[in-house]
């Protein structure tokens, strides 16, 4: 009976039954033709509801300028000073100029990822082409401060004062490959995260429908796969706002390389 | 015969890289339960230590999620 669900599965006869990974298809919103460069897609419109969101949140909520704050400017307040602290504690006050790019990046990931949770919503940030152009955009802006600021002397930055002399040079290499790895993993981890658990989501909704072909297993299967994906659902809520905090928080500790340079 | 040797392969390896996530899970752990160890030592403390937590955990957590890409890489790229 499993085979031929699986079977089944294969040739796409179940209608019910899909790939986890089908959520992530980029597909052209208008008519089948090929993706291109300027092809409206799936996640064009998801990426604008994205900035329409946060356009709403952050200017149309709080252009009353309301002395007591309605909810929605409540929401935008808090939005900003958690965000502006967080640079303060982290960065510095030095870093405060560089705070606009920091909020855009933390409103953009936090809304998009809100969004993707929605039902037969698409997850922009779950694309790891979303998320590089973020993470390589902070490296190389971090790298130019860096130099910028503090000419060779950046470079103090792999050069460790602190420890012994012969240990430096095996120091300062482990320390250039590591910043050299930063985007990738920078970008990975929130689209991996992203990516993971919609799937897992998924592949709990691909059994649920296990009870219309066999009520024996089913009555076992499907609800507790329903409680499953309800559990992970939830665990997603928060993984969402976790992920955009921690993208966040490690522009904050990149820019703070950049602005202090020696250990 | 369906599928070829390489095939098989790439999805044994495929699961042999998701060994990787205990690893990462191991970490996160470690990284929250010494948080909380120390934050109850020392209350007043803890509440300045959080984000210091979080890039801990997100450090660790990348090693794990790279055994992941590995997995789709082995199931969709190669």
């Amino acid at each position: 009976m499993a085979t031929e669900a699986a079977h089944g599965a294969e040739h796409g006869e179940g209608g019910l039954v899909f790939h986890p990974m089908d959520q992530f298809i980029v597909k052209p919103l208008f008519g089948d033709g090929p993706v291109g460069t300027f092809t409206v897609t799936n996640v064009t419109l998801w990426m604008a509801l994205t900035v329409l969101c946060v356009i709403g949140l952050l200017v149309l909520s709080s252009s009353g300028r309301a002395t007591v704050p309605g909810r929605m400017q409540s929401i935008a307040e808090l939005a900003y000073g958690f965000i502006r602290k967080m640079v303060e504690d982290v960065a510095g006050k030095d870093a405060l100029p560089y705070f606009p790019y920091i909020m855009t990046l933390f409103m953009f990931i936090v809304v998009s990822n809100f969004l993707g949770l929605l039902p037969l919503a698409f997850t922009t940030t779950s694309h790891i082409a979303v998320t590089a152009v973020m993470a390589v955009a902070v490296f190389v802006a971090v790298t130019v401060i860096g130099f910028v600021k503090h000419g060779a002397g950046f470079l103090g930055l792999f050069w460790i004062s602190a420890a012994p002399l012969p240990l430096r040079p095996i120091l300062a290499l482990i320390e250039v490959i590591s910043y050299f790895v930063r985007p990738v993993s920078h970008s990975i981890r929130l689209a991996g995260n992203m990516m993971a658990g919609h799937a897992v989501i998924k592949v709990f909704a691909a059994f649920t429908p296990l009870i219309t072909i066999s009520v024996g297993v089913g009555i076992l299967v499907t609800p507790l796969s329903i409680v499953a994906i309800s559990a992970i659902y939830a665990l997603e809520v928060l993984v969402a706002f976790i992920q955009a905090y921690v993208f966040t928080i490690l522009t904050c500790v990149y820019l703070k390389d950049a602005l202090h340079p020696h250990h | 015969m369906e599928g070829d040797v390489v095939q098989m392969g790439a999805y044994i390896g495929a699961g042999l890289a998701c060994t990787g996530m205990g690893g990462a899970a191991v970490g996160v752990g470690h990284v929250v339960g010494n948080y909380l160890s120390g934050a109850l030592r020392n209350p007043s403390a803890a509440g300045g230590q959080v984000a210091t937590m979080f890039i801990g955990i997100a450090f660790s957590e990348a090693l794990g999620i790279f055994s992941f890409l590995v997995a789709l890489l082995l199931m969709f790229a190669v």
